[in-house]
């Protein structure tokens, strides 16, 4: 019954009241950051990184955590009542979400999209206490040659489900390999890339890269066009469903956490994907699939279920591992590096208090988000009518003192501005950010697991492949590029990442 | 196959060129060392190569396949500002501290936008400042001085 240990400890550290308090913050913040169009969760997190460095660690990512899981509640949302998705995983929610929504039943859809979240949160997170155990007594078998083979499956799974060029992706992932490069060698302490400059010893700094590459990169692209929201907001009345309908979402909820919580591991935009093959899956199975795109409520309730599932169980890589199959979840990871805990299997035995206080803070912060989400709905659809012209001047307010605090240094806000432009002009030629930040995260972790390998098998490079467990990552890798470039899947995720648009 | 519509590729298959060049030929200047005993340069050395290499593979693949689509517009107004004002807060938040550095920021930020004008942008340069204040001096109790010595 050791788990039930676990648990319990975890609640009584998520159950102080500084901790439900920030759990609290991090989900309304979520939901908000997720109904509004324009601005995410990544840039959200990147922006209050700084801030969470004075607090303690466990409850810093309580409440990033929050952020990012309550932004899942609150895309859905916008997804039903204006058919914009406030965050990229609700695009399918969009589909029968804002048809039903048309039809006067927005408050069937989102007391659906409310209770499917809820249910697919709790087993997400249930998944993730029972997994992280053996998972990280598993990696402690892990020596370098193994963690480097892992960061390369990581890097190279991260790809193969990204949407768009897999050539692209892989220059964006090596771009930022070569860019978490700069810095002083760990080996040798020679400076690397600084030209001199004292503040780039210590490396760019990452709060810095995120903020630039999906905030400012992503204010640019919204301020080529015309942002008119269209708010046809009508009152939502009507929250509760009808015995129909709960006998109607019943599978749908079912099928889509279970489809969530599996493929919520797997790097790249997991959630994103879970949404769009659990949608495709209760097509497939129902018996009125004509109804699809025109209203269906499994349409609402199967990807709500599949996407929330999966922001929970994406911290099983990051928890046991700590390793991030998301640009969310490398966001973490550098929370758990600036809190001076370097995430990997040993952190489950030597912070067991932060660990499980996190799993339990997302049952809990599931929770609140019912709670946000239903009776107070009113409130997060008036948020809906802030203009674009005031969000984003506030986001570069936030983001200019927040980077600016981390070290009282001006050099992080100029940084800012560097990686807008870097990030704007890769956006616009075709390239998804999310790999760089990725490659810059792993990229330190990848050069020391390699060089450390080599050190101990004196040079040898066949290390990698004649370890067992080294080898098997490596096939997996090769399996998964293989996999991104056979044209028959390359054409099947362009239908997927089509319908995305 | 037009030349305009491969442009797209083309570009970006020269931006991870010119990066890839300038990461490998100043990591060259680093010692390199030998797989056995890798030196500070050897690990970036080999990422710029590939880089250089999938630039090329990325333009030479959009010039044959050809159509990757208009560029579309480019906010070029709203880029200046908004560079202008993180250079601006960066440069003078020591100097004339949070508040003016702030407002004059964040009124250049709010010009960028769309149609913008300069009464409606100033009204929210200062609740955005006052804003700020309130979640980070305030409630957040981040030691960043209102005013600066430059006003001293």
């Amino acid at each position: 019954m050791e788990l039930l240990n676990n648990l319990g400890l975890g609640f009584e550290t998520a159950f102080t009241p500084i901790n439900l308090l920030f759990a609290f913050i991090g989900v309304a913040l979520g939901t908000a950051v997720g109904v509004l169009p324009g601005i995410g969760p990544t840039a959200t997190i990147a922006m209050l990184l700084p801030i969470t460095f004075g607090f303690e660690p466990v409850t810093s990512l309580i409440m990033l955590a929050g952020i990012y899981y309550g932004a899942q509640y609150g895309g859905s949302t916008t997804a039903i009542l204006i058919n914009l998705p406030g965050e990229s995983s609700a695009a399918v929610t969009a589909l029968d979400g804002h048809q039903m929504a048309k039809q006067g039943r927005a408050g069937p859809a989102l007391a659906t999209a409310a209770l499917g979240s809820f249910f697919a949160g709790t087993v997400g997170t249930l998944a993730l206490a029972l997994f992280a155990e053996p998972i990280s007594r598993a990696a402690l078998l892990f020596g370098p040659a193994e963690y480097f083979s892992l960061v390369v499956l990581g890097l190279i799974a991260s790809i193969a489900l990204a949407s768009g060029s897999v050539l692209k992706a892989l220059a964006m992932i090596v771009l930022g390999l070569l860019l978490g490069t700069v810095g002083q060698d760990l080996y040798s302490g020679t400076p690397r890339f600084t030209f001199g400059m004292r503040e780039l010893y210590s490396g760019l700094n990452f709060v810095s890269l995120a903020v630039g590459l999906f905030g400012v990169a992503e204010i640019l692209r919204n301020l080529e066009g015309d942002i008119t929201r269209s708010v046809m907001v009508q009152k939502v009345k009507n929250l509760w469903l009808t015995k129909d309908d709960f006998r109607r979402i019943r599978g749908p909820v079912l099928r889509g956490t279970g489809l969530g919580t599996a493929l919520g591991v797997l790097p790249g935009a997991g959630h994103v994907l879970a949404s769009f093959v659990s949608y495709s899956v209760e097509k497939r199975v129902s018996k009125r699939p004509e109804e699809f795109g025109r209203g269906a409520i499994e349409g609402v309730a199967a990807p709500e279920s599949a996407n929330n599932a999966a922001a929970q169980t994406q911290f099983v890589p990051l928890l046991t591992l700590g390793l991030p199959v998301s640009p969310i979840m490398a966001l973490l990871l550098g929370a758990f590096i600036i809190q001076g805990i370097v995430p990997g299997p040993s952190v489950i035995d030597d912070e067991p208090e932060l660990v499980w206080g996190l799993i339990a803070s997302m049952w809990i912060g599931n929770f609140f988000l019912v709670l946000l989400n239903l009776p107070l709905i009113g409130l997060w659809v008036k948020m809906l009518t802030i203009p674009y012209r005031v969000l984003f001047p506030a986001i570069i307010a936030f983001a200019s003192i927040g980077t600016y605090s981390i070290a009282l240094n001006a050099f992080h806000v100029y940084a800012i501005a560097f990686f807008g432009i870097l990030g704007y002009v890769l956006i616009k030629l075709g390239n998804e950010p999310a790999p760089l930040l990725l490659g810059f995260v792993l990229g330190p972790l990848l050069e020391e697991y390699l060089r450390r390998a080599l050190i101990i098998s004196d040079g040898d490079p066949s290390v990698f492949v004649t370890r067992p467990i080294s080898l098997t990552l490596l096939i997996l890798a090769a399996a998964a590029f293989a996999i991104a470039v056979l044209p028959s899947v390359r054409r099947k995720r362009e239908v997927v990442f089509e319908e995305e648009d | 196959m037009s030349m305009h519509g491969a442009r797209k590729d083309l570009l970006a298959g020269a931006v991870f060129v010119i990066f890839g060049l300038a990461f490998a030929i100043t990591s060259s200047t680093y010692e390199v060392g030998s797989a056995l005993r890798m030196g500070p340069g050897y690990f970036p050395l080999v990422l710029g190569s590939v880089l250089v290499l999938l630039g090329i593979l990325i333009a030479v693949k959009g010039f044959v396949a050809g159509d990757t689509g208009e560029l579309g517009p480019v906010p070029w107004k709203a880029t200046v500002l908004i560079v202008a004002a993180l250079l601006f807060f960066g440069f003078t938040v020591r100097g004339l501290g949070m508040v003016p550095s702030l407002l004059v920021a964040v009124f250049l930020t709010a010009l960028a936008g769309r149609n913008a004008r300069v009464i409606p942008s100033a009204v929210i340069a200062a609740s955005l400042t006052a804003l700020s204040i309130l979640i980070f001096v305030i409630v957040l109790q981040l030691r960043l001085p209102y005013f600066g010595p430059w006003l001293g």
